[in-house]
């Protein structure tokens, strides 16, 4: 089974992130940069996959030439290689563009099974993978806690707001999966060492026979007109608990009025 | 005036909250007109609602094919429909299957879009808060029409009287959008709790809570303050709550009238999913726990002390 996983570099969300005042887009410097967290799931779940089924997994990430470090990084938990899409005129790349770029980048692969994160922390999106089936006339099964593989047949767990829904597809399919599918295993020694030699093709639009003016600023199909740092809450009002802290709590909700 | 076509979200044959706040908004942009996407039936049940915030008139897509495969076919009849009606702008939940929609019809119609709105002005600019909330955007589609995702809670639904004129629509769902099918739906027990993400009150707990069977405080709370359960990832990794309550950067992101949080620290990772709430009181025992840095009212103290006599005391007052 061949298995394209896609990855993005994004500032780490566990640290003080902002965009950029001069064209408004993440700025990559305010945070270090690291492997979106979900997609590690999206790599592990490969991995397993690989480990019952044969094949290889190919990493596919759209990014700037720093995306490189996440690349080897994720290589280093196991897949046989990576794609890096590379180009200046992708800067400032809406999501629509992405999925452009992604599904020319997939077709050039022709993997069985795309595997994601079913969201990105920076934008939070969610859109890819459908963006990308309808791009490709492949089938999306998106949001899974739960994916099991029987030859060319794929069910997933999908939740929901009310419980779960189970889907199932043909491939080539395209999956995407949250932190709730497995627990990602830590690169070990030898992955490390052995990342460093793994072979990283780059392409550029070019390559993909995309005109650079449909992706980045060019083609961008929504722009961020402002934005602004939300004012900084203050604490209120803190007391010490001295045998009275529940009811001076609930003295508090109802001078707001809820009880 | 142009239509604005308010893609409905429902739930148990009832029109959830944010579909009523999307017709409020709707209202500033042109005439709401609801479409209800589902199977046969659907929309008999939800028409009333529709009409009395707004919808002057309701679309209805109804057939087997529409939720017998998943996003796709929404998205063809979405498309269809778009084409037919030329409307002023598109309005869809939030949610994970509304964003999947809107994805496809942004790539059908080669239009731009923009997720989780939390408001949206007459000429369609939107504004999103970003990074954990930290940050507030206005953006705007440059090609094509508004297409916007909003969140839920961005604004309190005001009703507005009409009549819908009843519209059905032809669904003709080719091949290639039945490659994903829906083969069972399970509901799972969440009991008569309000829905997180739609709640007005949330009660979330966190590490200090210790264990699943200490969770029982916070549901004690939230009940009797009518509200949703939640948890800190802390907690749903510990096990003490299931994942599908998990608030926070990986998890749900909630906006409340009033946020409790209950023995969470208030990591970036918590906060990213509550920042937004309106009213934030904490307990935690930690007097210097980040929590308290964005909480209305703080109680320093032991939670398995604090919460069950405010419990107490909101029994006694009622």
């Amino acid at each position: 089974m061949k298995i394209v996983v896609l990855v993005k570099q994004v500032p780490d969300s566990g640290a003080e992130r902002t965009l950029r005042s001069d064209d408004n887009t993440v700025d990559r410097g305010s945070a270090s940069n690291i492997i979106n967290e979900m997609d590690e799931y999206a790599i592990e779940e490969a991995l397993r996959l690989r480990e019952a089924h044969g094949g290889e997994v190919t990493l596919l990430t759209m990014g700037p030439e720093k995306a490189a470090e996440s690349i080897r990084k994720a290589l280093s938990m196991g897949p046989d290689g990576a794609v890096h899409v590379l180009d200046d005129a992708l800067r400032g790349s809406c999501a629509p563009a992405t999925s452009k770029v992604l599904a020319a980048a997939l077709g050039t692969l022709e993997p069985d099974l795309v595997l994601c994160g079913a969201e990105a922390t920076d934008g939070r999106v969610q859109v890819m993978p459908h963006m990308l089936a309808e791009r490709m006339g492949v089938a999306a099964l998106t949001g899974a806690r739960k994916l099991t593989v029987d030859g060319t047949s794929l069910t997933i767990e999908r939740q929901t707001e009310e419980g779960y829904e189970v889907v199932t597809a043909s491939t080539p399919a395209i999956v995407s999966v949250w932190d709730t599918i497995n627990e990602p295993r830590y690169p070990s020694f030898k992955g490390i060492m052995e990342a460093k030699k793994k072979p990283v093709q780059t392409l550029s639009l070019a390559d993909l026979g995309i005109p650079a003016d449909e992706v980045g600023f060019a083609g961008a199909t929504s722009e961020v007109v402002e934005f602004a740092r939300r004012p900084l809450r203050s604490g209120g009002t803190k007391v010490t608990d001295d045998g009275d802290g529940g009811v001076k709590l609930v003295e508090f909700l109802a001078t707001e009025k809820f009880v | 005036m142009s239509e604005v076509l308010v893609v409905v979200e429902h739930a148990g044959g009832a029109v959830k909250k944010v579909t009523l706040e999307m017709l409020t908004l709707a209202r500033e942009l042109g005439e709401p007109a609801a479409v209800v996407l589902g199977a046969p039936g659907t929309a008999e049940g939800l028409t009333g609602k529709l009409g009395e915030y707004g919808a002057t008139k309701v679309y209805v897509a109804e057939h087997s094919d529409v939720d017998g495969y998943l996003v796709a076919p929404k998205a063809a009849v979405l498309a269809t429909l778009v084409k037919d009606v030329s409307p002023a702008a598109v309005l869809l939940p939030s949610s994970q299957e509304g964003k999947e929609i809107a994805g496809r019809l942004a790539v059908k119609l080669d239009n731009g879009l923009l997720t989780d709105a939390v408001a949206i002005a007459a000429d369609g600019t939107a504004t999103q808060a970003v990074f954990a909330g930290s940050t507030i955007v206005t953006a705007k589609v440059t090609r094509g029409l508004p297409l916007v995702t909003i969140r839920p809670n961005s604004v309190t639904p005001t009703p507005a009287p009409a009549t819908p004129e009843v519209s059905t629509v032809d669904v003709a769902v080719d091949e290639s959008a039945k490659l994903a099918t829906v083969v069972e739906r399970v509901a799972e027990a969440k009991g008569a709790r309000p829905e997180l993400t739609e709640a007005s009150v949330v009660v979330a707990g966190g590490r200090g809570v210790g264990s699943a069977d200490n969770f029982a405080v916070i549901e004690e709370l939230a009940d009797l303050l009518g509200g949703a359960v939640g948890a800190s990832r802390a907690a749903t990794d510990s096990g003490f709550y299931p994942h599908q309550f998990q608030i926070g950067q990986t998890g749900k992101t909630v906006s409340p009238q009033l946020y409790i949080a209950i023995g969470i620290s208030g990591a970036i990772q918590h906060r990213a999913g509550m920042q937004t709430s309106k009213t934030i009181v904490a307990v935690n025992k930690d007097a210097e726990a980040p929590i308290f840095d964005l909480a209305d009212f703080g109680v320093v103290g032991d939670l398995f002390k604090v919460v069950p006599q405010a419990a107490e005391e909101i029994r006694k007052r009622k």
